[in-house]
């Protein structure tokens, strides 16, 4: 089977070793470059992608963006007038540079396309026509995979691939879904409860599963995963459709105003100056090639670095509405906590000390296998020093395991017994050795209970009867760097909610601890559907993560809705995006790879149009300045000759395209900030690096150029 | 007092006037057209039409009653200037002909009032009075009740309601229009401009000539005419005719009366979305381009670089003595700029590049501050373009005051901007490859270029100012510049209405420290930037072979 691992070896690949860690992406760090600034750009890529730029050069796919349609036709059209006036070298040069433009424009698709290919051959491998094993009645038939409808029931045993998407419906087993997820490790896969979807093209490692098959062929996950990569099906977003829009409508101003400039040079005395070459070099210039060039680019790099992020989109609706966002809802375990609560403090009562209750509650936890009890001997360790001992250590040790029923664990060795448990379990069992409750155990329960966290009794009876030592104070542990990454999505104007099945109380205490906005206790699936409605009827854009069953309306409500990879298959069918990390925290980045996604499309259509103005003054006076010779006063960058001003200008325009490829691709720098500075600091960089970059870059083009013998 | 001195001066009162006027005038107009009670004349005015002032219209609806109450009022100028002779105050004057009639009825009606024939010498008193002096109220009306509803689209969410139009058509008329002209009138009059329905008098004068002056009902239609931003005057020789504008406070108060609706509008906009900072810095918009055109050609027409200027030692050619060269820039910048069209100096005989900046001033679309209403709403369609293209870099997808800007929003504006330079352009390239623009011209090389391309552009625009001289009375500029005007009035209309009635189905969006502050300046340093550039990029070939080529020269 094939890997990412592998894929990331080959030194020559067109694939960026792009899969984010599977573990779970530390949520606080930061990279260099802000944190979804990804992908890695190789110059090798633009040559290895100039076949498929060529390909693209079918006028009936071209005709779908429409500034370059346009430049395709310029190009023609001085390609004709080059063949009829073969000596004209201007006219060839200059016709050689609109193609090339052209050219440019689709090398900057392919190079996007090309990030996705690999990823989609590696996929389509694991997508090998499998055979079925139908079940009919009691037995099994075998099958191609392709001929599976719903409903029907496939057998899996281990070493099979599962020949499509489907439910468990019998049995339990393990699967290896890393040629969907990249995760080498085994997940279970069970029949019932939230964890029964299984996938195409995964691998049954062990036991046998029946598996209702869910999706019909060809519209299986993996087949729209492949899709996806390939940008097969990626249709263009609502913002993209307007933004064409506008820039058709741009492009035809401006072949207005080129086309309507002819009869006004003739009167000018100009005629020979503006020749069709000249018009069309300048139409070219003056329509937004550059962001029309690299619009479709953007698009497709910023679903690619969501795919790098292991998240599939399933609308581009939903990917807009990631930008968009102004409320996040966040389930509190697993997202804004650590999965399990964890020891944080040992409370003696009075008459005893910190260290005498550490000792039984690590003595007593040693047989407690739960998460919560390992914490408790990790925090005796690192805060007293407390060696780790082993239950072997202790000999003719009784060990009482912590069970369901009892919710106490504990050892009795050396004529002493020691429990640890739930309050209520220990204080009976205190009472039924025949010992006294401490009159303070009760007031520091209740403290750490109103406090959101879970007091459990440490107690003992030895030889000074039974009593209770103190508490054991467990609570939620807010993950690292969470309250700065609120913060940050307060500044970007995102609210969150966190959404917790606790009382208000503890709800309340992990809020603020986390820096969340508001939060959901007590949340039943119908409360989160309100609050998603509530949200939405005031305007708000809701995003949140799903994996049960009973998620799936609130996950079909909301406007981004990401399912978890181990959910049902449910709630991946409601969700519009699926997380194959099933990591929660992600969505937060989701927001973030998308909000780039449209600072880059703006930033790059502004410093197109800013472009423009340095162009004119180039053009102007090159075709003019012999009609008019008070225009060559705008030849402010002191170009040689008309024909080199008019080259530079085009030669500028083509290069531009290849210049930004790379920032296309990997998105501007994007840091949460507010709206108002973020506009700053793009508007300055973009909008006014627009306007002085091409005065420079046709200046050092002409320069260039005038330095060709019999030229200047 | 050095008269640059005294024009710094002019200009500060001005602004300072338009300042204190800014708030209760558009507070105000807030109210008329908030307010659900009627007065008992606009009740009555409802009854004799049959209309029902309190239904909402929604954009088809309102549109509807735009064309046709506008085509209504074209087919009644057209008549009533074919059969002036018949009717009485004829003053003897002959009807006028088809082409000229029709271009100046839609010339009225689209509130741009180019008149290619002198009023004293063609038109009767019925023809001005009842025919272009009403038009120049209810086309200033339409102007503000389009705008309206636009703004009533950016403040209603979901709902396809726009207002009525006929109720915004009677109170813009009633109660904005009719009262301002009134207070206008007895000012002007009182500064001494003409005032009667008396015939024609017959002086001698000193050289023993005979002439004939004539009368008018001259005041009140100055006040609407500049009130209204119409501009169409009563004499040929529009307010450079002392009779129209008899000295320097005249002068003023008819600059203070075109520019005072215009820029009190962005706070009646302000008022009505529930966010007077919103207004503001429209209003800042429209003011930087103007104050910066005003320095523009005020400071070339003192530097007076052009040859003959400079041997006459000032750019006075064309100008009103009793004005000055920086009265006049001033008026000449205020007209342009807010699609009025009438003069009190002659834009052809200014410095090339001051010729320039006023062609551009019109260029803009009419927006700084623009004509009554068509100002408002062409400023805000540049806010949304604006927003779509630089609110994508704040990583949200474009809105404006809530409101999505998405693909139907953004294919009704990119309409919109796309009319009036396909209408200039391609007007001015079809006179200029015919023999009729260079039979038209008084002039040669660049000036003679820049004379056609100021017709079209003035005409598409609605300004209606044109550069003297220019033979615009032949059957080909009558049709010509006549389409340009009913197109680049109305089609931007439909665009208007369509695109508020998009924005008033939908539910508005909270704005969140993530949303593109629009009130904000550095909104309007964007919003300005991004029509300059926008425009400037348009016409920037058609504006170097005409003004530049010849300003440049210099």
């Amino acid at each position: 089977m094939t890997t990412n691992t592998k894929k990331q070896e080959d030194p020559m690949s067109t694939v960026t070793p792009a899969r984010a860690p599977h573990k779970d992406v530390p949520t606080g760090h930061k990279h260099p470059e802000g944190r979804v600034g990804a992908g890695l750009f190789d110059p090798r890529q633009l040559v290895k992608s100039l076949p498929d730029a060529c390909r693209k050069l079918d006028p009936r796919v071209m005709v779908k963006a429409p500034v370059m349609f346009v430049v395709l036709v310029g190009s023609v059209v001085t390609t004709v007038l080059a063949i009829k006036d073969p000596g004209d070298w201007f006219g060839w040069v200059i016709t050689a540079w609109l193609w090339l433009t052209v050219v440019f424009a689709n090398l900057a698709e392919a190079v996007a396309e090309g990030r996705g290919k690999a990823q989609a051959d590696t996929l389509r491998k694991a997508k090998t026509d499998t055979v079925a094993r139908r079940l009919a009645g009691d037995v099994d038939k075998r099958v191609p995979g392709t001929e599976l409808r719903i409903g029907d029931l496939v057998v899996c045993e281990a070493g099979d691939i599962i020949p499509g998407d489907g439910d468990v419906v019998e049995g339990v087993a393990s699967v290896d879904e890393s040629a969907i997820t990249g995760e080498s490790a085994p997940v279970i896969r069970e029949s019932g409860g939230d964890r029964s979807a299984v996938t195409g093209g995964t691998k049954v490692l062990s036991d046998r599963i029946v598996i209702k098959i869910t999706t019909k062929p060809g519209e299986t996950f993996i087949d729209r995963m492949i899709n996806l990569v390939e940008g097969a099906a990626r249709q263009k977003t609502p913002n993209e459709i307007a933004l064409n829009i506008l820039l058709a409508s741009l492009t035809i101003v401006f072949l207005l105003a080129v086309v309507t400039l002819k009869p006004f040079a003739i009167y000018a005395g100009a005629d020979k100056q503006t020749s069709m070459i000249v018009l069309t070099a300048l139409l070219v210039c003056l329509i937004p090639t550059t962001i029309g060039a690299l619009l479709s680019a953007i698009g497709i790099a910023g679903m690619d670095r969501l795919v790098q992020r292991n998240v599939l989109a399933m609308s581009g609706r939903a990917v807009e509405a990631a930008g968009d966002v102004s409320t996040l809802l966040l389930d509190k375990t697993g997202t804004i906590t650590l999965g399990n609560r964890q020891a944080a403090e040992f409370v003696p009562v009075r008459g005893m000390t910190e260290a005498e209750v550490a000792d039984a509650a690590q003595l007593s936890s040693l047989a407690d296998e739960t998460p919560e009890g390992r914490s408790i001997v990790v925090l005796a360790k690192e805060r007293y020093g407390l060696r780790e001992r082993h239950q072997g250590e202790l000999a003719g040790a009784e060990w009482i395991a912590f069970t369901a029923q009892t919710r106490m664990s504990g050892v009795d060795a050396e004529g002493r017994k020691v429990r640890k448990g739930a309050a209520g379990s220990v204080i009976a069992w205190v009472r039924e050795q025949g010992g006294e409750v401490a009159e303070d155990a009760d007031t520091i329960t209740n403290r750490i209970s109103e406090a959101g966290g879970t007091p459990l009794l440490v107690a003992v009876r030895d030889d000074q009867g039974a009593r209770v030592l103190g508490v054991i104070h467990l609570k939620d542990v807010v993950k690292d760097g969470m309250r700065e990454r609120f913060e940050e999505l307060r500044r970007m104007g995102i609210t969150t909610i966190m959404i917790t099945g606790d009382n208000p109380l503890t709800a309340k205490a992990i809020a603020d601890e986390a820096g969340v906005d508001d939060f959901l206790a007590e949340a039943t699936p119908e409360d989160k559907m309100a609050l998603i409605k509530r949200e939405q009827a005031g305007g708000k854009l809701v995003a949140m993560t799903g994996d049960g069953t009973n998620d799936a309306p609130a996950l079909a409500q909301a406007d981004v809705g990401v399912a978890m990879n181990t959910g049902t298959s449910a709630a991946k069918e409601a969700g519009n995006m699926v997380d194959l990390d099933s990591n929660p925290t992600k969505l937060i980045e989701i927001v973030e790879i998308f909000k780039q996604l449209l600072i880059t499309r703006g930033a790059l259509t502004t410093f197109s149009i800013a472009n423009d103005v340095a162009k004119y003054f180039a053009i102007i006076p090159a075709m003019f300045a012999v009609a008019y010779p008070s225009l060559d006063k705008l030849n402010i960058m002191g170009l040689a000759s008309p024909e080199s001003a008019i080259l530079s200008a085009v030669i500028f325009n083509a290069l531009i395209i290849v210049a930004l490829v790379p920032l296309a691709l990997r998105g501007v720098q994007y840091r949460p900030m507010s709206a108002d500075r973020m506009l700053r600091r793009n508007l300055g960089f973009y909008g006014l690096g627009g306007l002085i970059v091409p005065f420079i870059g046709i200046k050092i083009i002409d320069v260039l150029i005038s330095l060709i013998p019999g030229i200047g | 007092m050095s008269s640059v001195l005294a024009d710094v001066l002019l200009v500060a009162a001005l602004i300072g006037a338009l300042a204190l006027v800014h708030r209760p005038l558009g507070d105000y107009m807030a109210a008329v057209y908030s307010s659900t009670k009627h007065l008992r004349v606009e009740k009555w005015i409802y009854r004799s039409v049959g209309a029902n002032p309190d239904a909402e219209m929604r954009w088809p609806a309102y549109l509807r009653g735009v064309l046709a109450f506008s085509a209504v009022g074209v087919i009644f100028l057209y008549v009533l200037q074919r059969v002036q002779d018949k009717l009485p105050l004829s003053l003897g004057f002959k009807p006028i002909t088809p082409d000229q009639a029709f271009n100046t009825a839609v010339s009225f009606v689209s509130n741009t009032n180019w008149q290619s024939y002198s009023g004293e010498t063609a038109m009767s008193h019925i023809a001005q009075t009842a025919g272009l002096a009403v038009q120049n109220f209810v086309s200033a009306a339409v102007g503000i009740a389009v705008a309206v509803a636009l703004v009533r689209g950016f403040a209603r969410s979901r709902t396809g309601d726009l207002g009525n139009f006929w109720t915004d058509l009677v109170r813009g008329t009633v109660r904005i229009l009719l009262p301002l002209s009134v207070i206008a009138a007895v000012l002007l009059i009182s500064a001494g401009a003409i005032q009667n329905f008396g015939d024609l008098h017959t002086i001698t004068t000193l050289t023993g000539d005979k002439q004939a002056i004539s009368p008018g009902a001259v005041a009140s239609q100055e006040a609407i005419k500049d009130v209204g931003t119409n501009g169409g005057g009563f004499f040929n020789a529009n307010s450079a005719h002392p009779f129209e504008n008899p000295g320097g406070f005249t002068n003023l108060l008819e600059i203070f009366l075109l520019l005072v609706i215009p820029f009190s509008l962005p706070r009646t906009f302000g008022k009505m979305v529930g966010n007077v900072r919103q207004g503001y810095a429209i209003v800042a918009a429209m003011g930087i381009i103007w104050f910066l055109a005003v320095v523009a050609v005020t400071w070339i027409e003192y530097a007076h670089p052009g040859t003959a200027s400079q041997i006459a030692g000032g750019s006075m050619e064309g100008k009103e003595q009793r004005f000055g060269e920086g009265p006049s820039s001033l008026f000449a910048v205020s007209t342009t700029m807010t699609s009025t069209g009438s003069v009190n100096s002659f834009h052809d005989s200014y410095q090339g590049l001051s010729g320039g900046v006023l062609l551009l001033g019109m260029m803009l679309g009419e927006i700084a501050p623009g004509g009554v209403g068509s100002g408002l709403y062409g400023m805000l369609i540049m806010a949304i373009i604006a927003v779509f293209l630089a609110g994508l870099m704040v990583g949200r997808t474009p809105e404006y005051l809530g409101k999505k800007i998405g693909t139907r929003e953004i294919k009704l504006a990119a309409c919109y901007i796309l009319i009036t330079p396909a209408l200039v352009l391609i007007g001015t390239a079809v006179a200029m490859a015919l023999p009729d623009g260079k039979e038209a011209m008084t002039n040669i090389d660049a000036h003679g270029f820049s004379e056609v391309l100021y017709a079209y552009t003035s005409a598409s625009n609605n300004n209606g100012s044109a550069f003297a001289g220019f033979g615009a009375n032949t059957p080909f500029f009558n049709t010509t510049l006549g389409l340009c005007m009913t197109l680049g009035r109305f089609l931007p209309m439909v665009f208007v209405l369509a695109l508020a009635g998009s924005l008033a189905e939908q539910k508005p969006i909270p704005a969140t420290a993530g949303t593109l502050r629009t009130e904000k300046p550095l909104f309007t340093g964007l919003l300005v930037g991004a029509i300059m550039i926008i425009t400037g990029l348009t016409f920037f070939p058609a504006l170097a072979l005409g003004p530049l080529a010849e300003g440049l020269a210099a």
